[in-house]
């Protein structure tokens, strides 16, 4: 055993620690700092001086101290028992931290991300004598009722399986042992370790082609978002940032969503706890906490943690990516992480560019948000993952002009805009159908199997857009001219996207049914309210008045459509022969 | 222990900022007791150490600190609260020294004033409805035990008769719990926090008060210290003492000055408006102080104060306030100029844990229903009002002017109310109806029908009766 490089602190500043004596060490390198032993990364090394970033609180600590190099990058433990975790930004268990420590986070604790003593149900899926490489899948673990984990062979390992075995293991245990060319032995685990800071390999990367469904309607209508796409929400605060990312964690349609919360507020990580495990998935009818891992950095956590939490959840979020599942990760939000890289910027006394961000900002958030994608994974069998990543941003004073927001929209598919004067009015998701934008448009049609019904679907998108287009323009009229100078065409057409607004976008993320919209229920509730604007316009030519169409007590029912449940989808389809009824009463009594 | 070692060694004074060398054992962190040459003492933490050279910043300011006859003694000990039951009642300096005429405290122990963060599992959620007996708040943005909802107020609103009446009035009903009130003034007037204490006395909530006062002529750098010592108090109270504690901070916008003067000089590179880059962050450990534990039984419910520069809320304070606290309530000019008092912001004013607040068995199935079509109604009313100044009214359509009326009268009876007008929130609900009946059925489209039915006023006069008793 060689003697573990060990050196001194000579500077404190925050969160910034520099050292002597630290010959040898390498960037990166995951270092134990002073007599508490904390965790630190090295970020700069100037001869044998390093500047290490300390992932907890540094008070009390001074010259002299000792810095120990553990000669390994950050890495995360990747393995069964990830799902249903609570982590904070460098993987410590939050939930067995309470256990040892109590409710207040002390410093210095060491505990591994997995379950030592936790034993998993291994089946093999090769027989002895199997020749594998890495990512090849050796056997399975039912982890929870919604996740059969697969196990894979770690980067790096290659040769013939000997001694593999179904049986009860821990994550340490050997489930069998892969003889390379060489003879050399390698025992494989359960569990592997990765470096976050690097993408996981795969064979090959393919565009997005399939939406992935949210259940939330102006998203997956307006502005879908792809398996394996990449989208961000920006917004000033109170638009409803986190509602909509919980509302994605909660109903999209993903094998495992990973949730990382970035220095964001520590009562929403309690809702997501509190929430989970009572809410089914709409597909399983299993508990959406069985496929769900959630990151716990919170604002007033440690900031270099912070700055490591988005790594930490994207290299498990690629890991299950890995195995063939479609995999979402949210991560709210990331302005609070480019923060954290402005902090230690900073106490590096680096030279900042704008705002004090540092200059690599827009480099590592594009590099972030390109480890999501299509991919065909490593190893056999031939199989493919997507991974999808959702980002939150938070400009200063909703500033889309923010270096953060540019950065981000320089990368990513999907704008969902979220707008104050929307919030304000409680028009919920806040999303402005106006400026936001969706590269993936044109799969919208594939997720209908009746390939007529898509190409409808994206007509009928096409025509509600350009009815809402054809309000803002109306509007700018009437606060004019007043209402009074409108044809009763165009007053149709203020109402109907008045309809669309109130009745078809607006989604109550509270209201048990309404939280979850199925595609076919969006497709028969945007039909039925295009389908009043076309009769109605018939009714207006054949000479009925607007303000006796308007008046139409079938109107109240298509308002409340939303609330009809998805097994009673075709009272939606008869409001439309409703409709109809109405509208030939009133032309009826309009003629004679 | 480390024995305390003194040091004649202070070669630089800058700002609130005094640079002590060949210091042989000095921690991140720690306090410095400074003596001047005519025996007066001060207080510094340290910021920076580097080799033997120590960073200081010094709570009082360093006016009257010289190279040669100063003395720094380095306590090996972070910035510390001594704490008993007996603070209650008590008025401290911003840095935790007793202030009033009271006997010692004889402390049960020191906590350091930093703290340490809540793990986010052992946090339990806020979802106990609060009831401060004002409709704005009660019946809009309802409050929950262990959250933080700021006031963003302005130069010359009455945020101290809002905060005041909030003190007085807010209670868990149903339940006889202990409570107590800590309060921080950061750089305000004598005025403003003599009204607060009198307010206090006046109820006899003194009793169950800790103050800790920092006045706008008091050192302003202690003001980074002010904030810390009463959220350890109120740590202490709640989780020591199973206290529900209400946290008033008022002005946090004095605190970030006092932060910012630091960091200017520091040199640090400064982010938007001069202040620094981790403000976001330092806020953080202030507001995210406030919460529930798992299997503790006592609260912190925060209610810091700021006031917006020129009423900007995008001005970095109110807005990194808004995003890490649990909303916001808004106090508007143009309502203040109207005359409406309290003048709550209704439309850009928020809670964020309503939601789990509400309801039937915490206040009534009704609300979350009531308070979408408030809003709805409201922010529609209020479009027609600026419709109305522009074109005037005459260029309104009947529904515009029905909207306006609304509006109209929603500004004058609901968010209108006495700064002694305590309302249940079962009138405040009943008020929002009446308000909504100037509207058909088919207009509350937020409301599920059988609300409607059960509590709209024609509904429930037609069925003679107290809708609860079916």
């Amino acid at each position: 055993m060689s003697e573990k490089k060990q050196g001194k602190i000579v500077k404190v500043a925050g969160p910034v620690v520099v050292a002597d004596g630290m010959t040898g060490a390498r960037m990166y390198d995951v270092v134990r700092v002073g007599n508490l032993n904390l965790i630190g990364e090295v970020v700069e090394l100037k001869g044998d001086t390093a500047s290490i970033q300390v992932y907890e609180e540094t008070t009390g600590m001074g010259p002299g101290e000792p810095v120990v190099d553990t000669e390994a990058p950050l890495s995360v433990e990747l393995g069964p028992g990830l799902i249903e975790s609570i982590y904070d930004g460098i993987q410590r268990p939050l939930d067995d931290l309470v256990g040892l420590e109590g409710e207040f986070m002390s410093r210095g604790s060491d505990m591994p991300g997995l379950n030592r003593e936790k034993k998993w149900r291994f089946k093999p899926t090769v027989a002895d004598g199997t020749e594998v490489g890495p990512g090849d899948i050796i056997g399975e673990v039912q982890e929870t009722s919604l996740l059969l984990h697969k196990i894979m062979i770690p980067p790096g390992v290659a040769g013939k399986i000997r001694n593999i075995a179904e049986g009860d293991f821990t994550v340490t245990d050997t489930v069998a042992l892969c003889v390379g060319p060489d003879g050399a032995e390698t025992p494989v685990q359960l569990m592997q370790k990765c470096p976050v800071r690097s993408p996981r390999d795969i064979r090959k990367r393919f565009a997005p082609n399939r939406v992935l469904i949210t259940g939330q309607r102006v998203v997956d209508t307006f502005f879908p978002i792809t398996k394996g796409g990449t989208a961000c929400v920006p917004g000033p605060f109170g638009t409803g940032k986190t509602v909509v990312q919980h509302q994605l964690a909660k109903w999209v349609d993903a094998d495992v969503v990973v949730y990382v919360g970035c220095g964001e507020r520590g009562n929403e990580m309690t809702d997501v706890l509190t929430e989970f495990p009572e809410l089914k998935d709409p597909r399983s009818g299993e508990p959406l906490m069985r496929r769900s891992v959630l990151i716990a950095n919170t604002s007033n956590m440690p900031v270099a943690a912070r700055e490591a939490s988005v790594y930490t959840g994207i290299t498990i979020a690629e890991y299950f990516r890995d195995m063939g599942y479609t995999v979402a990760l949210m991560a709210d939000s990331t302005s609070r992480w480019a923060e954290a890289m402005r902090e230690i910027s900073t106490r590096l006394e680096e030279m900042p560019a704008e705002e004090g961000y540092p200059a690599y900002l827009a480099a590592r958030i594009a590099a972030f948000y390109e480890r999501a994608g299509r991919v065909e994974c490593l190893g056999s069998p031939e199989r493919e993952g997507g991974l999808s990543i959702i980002g939150a941003v938070s400009p200063p004073g909703g500033d889309l002009s923010d270096s953060v927001v540019q950065a981000t929209l320089h990368v990513v598919k999907v704008f969902w805009s979220l707008k104050g004067e929307l919030a304000y009015q409680r028009h919920f998701p806040a999303i402005d159908w106006l400026t936001s934008y969706s590269f993936y448009k044109q799969y919208l049609k594939g997720c209908f199997e009746d390939k007529q019904r898509g190409q409808q679907m994206e007509a009928m998108t096409v025509e509600a857009m350009g009815l809402l287009e054809q309000e803002a323009e109306l509007l700018e009229i009437v606060r004019l001219v007043g209402a009074e100078a409108l044809s009763p065409e165009d007053r149709l057409a203020l109402e109907t996207s008045r309809s669309i607004r109130e009745d078809f976008l607006h989604q109550n993320a509270f209201h048990n049914v309404d939280t979850y919209t199925s595609m076919e229920k969006q497709f028969e509730m945007l039909k039925m309210v295009l389908h009043f604007h076309k009769q109605s316009l018939a009714a207006i030519a054949a000479g009925v008045e607007t303000a006796e169409i308007f008046k139409l007590a079938v109107r109240e029912d298509i308002a409340r459509a939303k609330y009809i449940p998805e097994e009673e989808i075709e009272k939606i389809i008869k409001i439309r022969d409703t409709i109809d009824q109405q509208l030939k009463e009133l032309q009826g009594s309009a003629v004679s | 222990m480390p024995s305390i070692k003194e040091y004649q060694t202070v070669t630089n004074i800058q700002g609130p900022l005094m640079l002590v060398e060949m210091v042989d054992e000095a921690k991140y962190g720690h306090i410095v007791d400074i003596e001047l040459g005519d025996g007066s003492m001060r207080h510094g933490q340290i910021l920076q150490v580097e080799n033997d050279k120590v960073l200081v910043q010094v709570f009082e300011g360093t006016r009257g600190i010289d190279v040669e006859r100063t003395t720094a003694r380095f306590l090996a000990k972070p910035l510390e609260l001594a704490v008993s039951p007996d603070i209650l009642g008590r008025v401290f300096t911003g840095l935790g020294e007793p202030k009033d005429d009271g006997p010692a405290l004889i402390p049960d122990k020191r906590i350091d004033i930093n703290g340490q963060p809540i793990n986010p599992y052992a946090r339990d959620y806020p979802n106990e409805f609060i009831q401060t007996g004002i409709s704005t708040i009660d019946g809009l943005n309802p409050l929950v035990r262990g959250q933080k909802l700021p006031i963003f107020s302005g130069a010359g609103l009455p945020h101290d008769d809002l905060t005041a009446q909030f003190a007085r009035q807010a209670t868990v009903r149903g339940k006889g719990e202990a409570f107590a009130v800590v309060f921080a003034a950061m750089g305000i007037t004598f005025e403003a926090a003599q009204f607060f204490i009198d307010d206090l006395h006046n109820t006899g909530a003194i009793e169950r008060a800790v103050m800790f006062v920092n006045l706008a002529n008091d050192p302003a750098i202690e003001r980074i210290a002010t904030p810390r010592f009463a959220l350890t108090a109120a740590e202490y109270l709640a989780f020591d003492l199973d206290m529900h504690v209400l946290v008033i901070l008022n002005d946090m916008t004095n605190y970030c000055e006092a932060l910012r003067e630091i960091s200017a000089a520091r040199k640090e590179v400064p982010g938007r408006r001069g202040y620094p880059g981790y403000l976001y962050t330092d806020l953080a450990t202030i507001y995210e102080r406030a919460g529930r534990i798992k299997g503790k039984k006592g609260s912190i419910t925060m209610a810091p104060v700021l006031t917006m520069p020129e009423d900007d809320k995008t001005h970095p304070v109110p807005d990194l306030t808004g995003y890490i606290t649990e909303g916001q309530i808004i106090l508007s000019r143009s309502l203040h100029r109207k005359g409406v008092s309290p003048p709550v912001d209704v439309l850009p004013s928020l809670s964020r844990l309503k939601d789990k607040g509400i309801g039937e068995g915490k206040t009534r199935e009704d609300h979350a229903d009531l308070y979408n079509q408030l809003y709805a109604a409201y922010a529609r009313g209020k479009e027609c009002q600026e419709l109305a100044a522009i074109m005037g009214e005459a260029a309104l359509s009947d529904e515009d002017k029905k909207y306006m009326k609304f509006a109209n009268a929603f500004e004058d009876r609901y968010i209108g109310q006495d700064y002694y007008e305590n309302r249940t929130v079962e009138q405040t609900l009943d008020l929002g109806w009446e308000l909504l009946s100037m509207f058909e059925n088919v207009e509350l489209k937020r409301i599920d029908v059988k609300l409607i039915e059960k509590y709209m006023p024609r509904f429930r006069s037609a069925k003679s009766g107290n809708p609860k008793s079916e």
